[in-house]
C-alpha cells in the first residue's frame, strides 16, 4: 500500500548525502535495518521507483531517509538536488524481515557499515540508544574522508556508552591529527573491533557490493557463523 | 491519483523498449549483485545437483554429469524485486525438463535448496515447459561465484530472487514451503508483470 509522505525538513548530512524526513500519516512503524519503496509521479504520470534503508529509530515519529548521490542517478539527483520541505512523494512499507534488530533479541552485534551502508545500522544504533539498552555493539565504519562521513557528531554522543564501541577507518583523507586506520577494512581490522569468540554474535554489513563482498570474506574467515552474517548491498546502479 | 513530486521530471530512456520493462522496474545495463549473506564456494569435486523429495527415486548429478547433459543457450530479460531489469541477458544451462524428465510425483511444489542455506520455492509447472533452467554460463564465460556460480537456477518469468544462487537441489513437495524471502515478507510467487513483490501485494 502506498501512502502519501510529506517532507518535512532535509538536512545535508555529508558532501553528498542528505537525510529527507518525511512526515508519513498512519506509517505502522518499523525494525530498524528495514527499508521502504518510494515512488516519484511527474506531471505527467511518469514515474519512479527505488529502495531506501530507513535511518531513524522505530521510536522516532517522523522517518528518516539517508540518500546518497549517485551519479546520473534518477532518483537520488531529484532528492539530494530538488527536494524541499512540503514536497510530497509516495512510501510503502516497511519492508524486509532479514536485515533487522530489536534490542529485545539482545546481542552482541557487529556492525560494518561502507559509505552510506551505514544508515540501517545508524538506525540499529539510534535504537538502540531510544531503548537505553547497553547490549554489546561494535562498529566499524568505513568512510571516505570526514567530509563523506555521516552522523560522525551524533555517534559521537551515544548512549548508553557501556557496551558501545565505534571505530572508524578512512580510506582516503583522514581528519587531522587522525591516529586511527587510514585503509580498506582487512582481517586486523576485524579482529581488532570485533569479539575475541565468535560465538552468537550476529553480523549486519551494509554497503556497496564489492565492499559487502570483501567484509564478509573476512568475517567467515574469522570464525562468525555465516549464517549469523546479515548483509545488505547497494548495486553499481542504485538510481 | 498518486501526488505529483514537484519538480520531478525523471529520465526517461526513449532507447528501451518500455514494454519490456514490469511495473515499477527501471532498466540497468549493470548486473548487480544481491545476496543475504556470504558468497559460498564450494569445490566442483564435492558439488552436485539433487532432485529429492516426493519422488520415486532421487536423482544426483555430478558436475560433470551435469556438463554432460543436453545443453541450451538463451537469451532472457531478468527482474530484481529491488527494482532493477536487466535486458537480453545470455545464458546457458540445463532445461529443467531435462532434470525433470521421467520424474514420478505427486507434487506441485517445489523447495529450491543451496550452498549458504537459502531456498527458494516455486510451484513445478512454474519450472516445467521450457520457462526454467540449472545454468552455469553467463555471458559466454562460467557464472561468477558473486552471481550464484556454480550453477543456480533461472526461472527468468518470477522475480530474480525464485533464481537460486549456489543452487545444489531440487525437494518435490506436496505442500507450499515458503522459503528465505517468502518468509521475511516477500510475495509468495512473484510475478513482475503483476508487480507481486510483498505479502501485501
Amino acid at each position: 500500500m502506498w501512502r502519501t509522505a510529506t517532507v518535512r525538513d532535509v538536512v545535508q548530512e555529508s558532501r553528498s548525502a542528505r537525510t529527507i524526513a518525511l512526515d508519513v500519516p498512519h506509517w505502522p512503524g518499523h525494525r530498524a535495518g528495514q527499508h521502504v519503496d518510494i515512488r516519484l509521479t511527474a506531471d505527467d504520470g511518469y514515474q519512479a521507483e527505488r529502495s531506501y534503508s530507513i535511518a531513524s529509530a522505530p521510536e522516532l515519529e517522523r522517518l528518516e531517509l539517508t540518500v546518497e548521490l549517485v551519479p546520473d542517478g534518477e532518483v537520488s539527483t531529484y532528492l539530494i538536488e530538488e527536494v524541499r520541505p512540503g514536497d510530497e512523494f509516495e512510501v510503502r512499507g516497511p519492508i524486509g524481515g532479514h536485515f533487522t534488530w530489536s534490542s529485545d533479541e539482545g546481542g552482541p552485534l557487529l556492525l560494518v557499515a561502507g559509505g552510506s551502508g551505514l544508515a540501517p545500522l545508524m538506525a540499529m544504533l539510534r535504537h538502540r540508544a531510544a531503548r537505553d539498552s547497553d547490549v554489546e555493539v561494535h562498529a566499524l565504519i568505513s568512510t571516505r574522508s570526514p567530509d563523506d562521513a555521516l552522523y560522525a557528531s551524533e555517534i559521537a554522543r551515544l548512549r548508553p556508552r557501556q557496551g558501545l564501541e565505534v571505530s572508524w577507518t578512512y580510506t582516503r583523507t583522514s581528519p587531522e591529527g587522525w591516529e586511527g586506520w587510514e585503509r580498506r577494512v582487512d582481517a586486523d581490522m576485524i579482529a581488532a573491533t570485533g569479539f575475541g569468540d565468535p560465538a552468537g554474535v550476529r553480523c549486519f554489513v551494509c554497503g556497496p557490493t564489492p565492499f559487502v563482498e570483501h567484509v564478509l570474506g573476512l568475517l567467515v574467515q574469522a570464525g562468525y557463523d555465516a549464517s549469523s552474517i546479515h548483509a545488505e548491498r547497494f548495486g553499481p546502479t542504485g538510481g | 491519483m498518486p501526488p505529483v513530486s514537484r519538480g520531478f521530471h525523471g529520465r526517461r530512456r526513449p532507447e528501451i523498449d518500455q514494454s519490456r520493462i514490469p511495473p515499477g522496474q527501471y532498466f540497468t545495463p549493470d548486473f548487480p549483485v544481491l545476496s543475504a549473506g556470504p558468497t559460498p564456494r564450494t569445490p566442483l569435486e564435492d558439488w552436485s545437483l539433487r532432485i529429492s523429495g516426493a519422488v520415486d527415486e532421487e536423482l544426483s548429478w555430478s558436475w560433470d554429469e551435469l556438463l554432460a547433459l543436453p545443453s541450451e543457450a538463451f537469451t532472457v530479460d531478468i527482474h530484481c524485486v529491488t527494482k532493477w531489469s536487466k535486458l537480453d541477458t545470455e545464458w546457458k544451462g540445463v532445461s529443467l525438463d531435462v532434470l525433470l524428465e521421467g520424474v514420478e510425483t505427486e507434487a506441485e511444489h517445489v523447495s529450491a535448496w543451496c550452498d549458504g542455506g537459502y531456498t527458494t520455492n516455486v510451484p513445478l509447472e512454474d519450472l516445467t515447459g521450457g520457462r526454467a533452467w540449472v545454468a552455469y554460463e553467463y555471458g559466454g564465460e562460467p557464472l561468477d561465484p558473486e552471481h550464484g556460480g556454480p550453477a543456480r537456477l533461472l526461472v527468468p518469468h518470477l522475480y530474480f530472487w525464485k533464481s537460486a544462487k549456489w543452487l545444489r537441489g531440487l525437494v518435490l513437495t506436496i505442500a507450499d514451503e515458503p522459503g528465505f524471502w517468502e518468509l521475511a515478507g516477500y510475495h509468495n510467487y512473484g510475478d513482475p508483470w503483476r508487480e507481486q513483490r510483498y505479502w501485501s501485494d
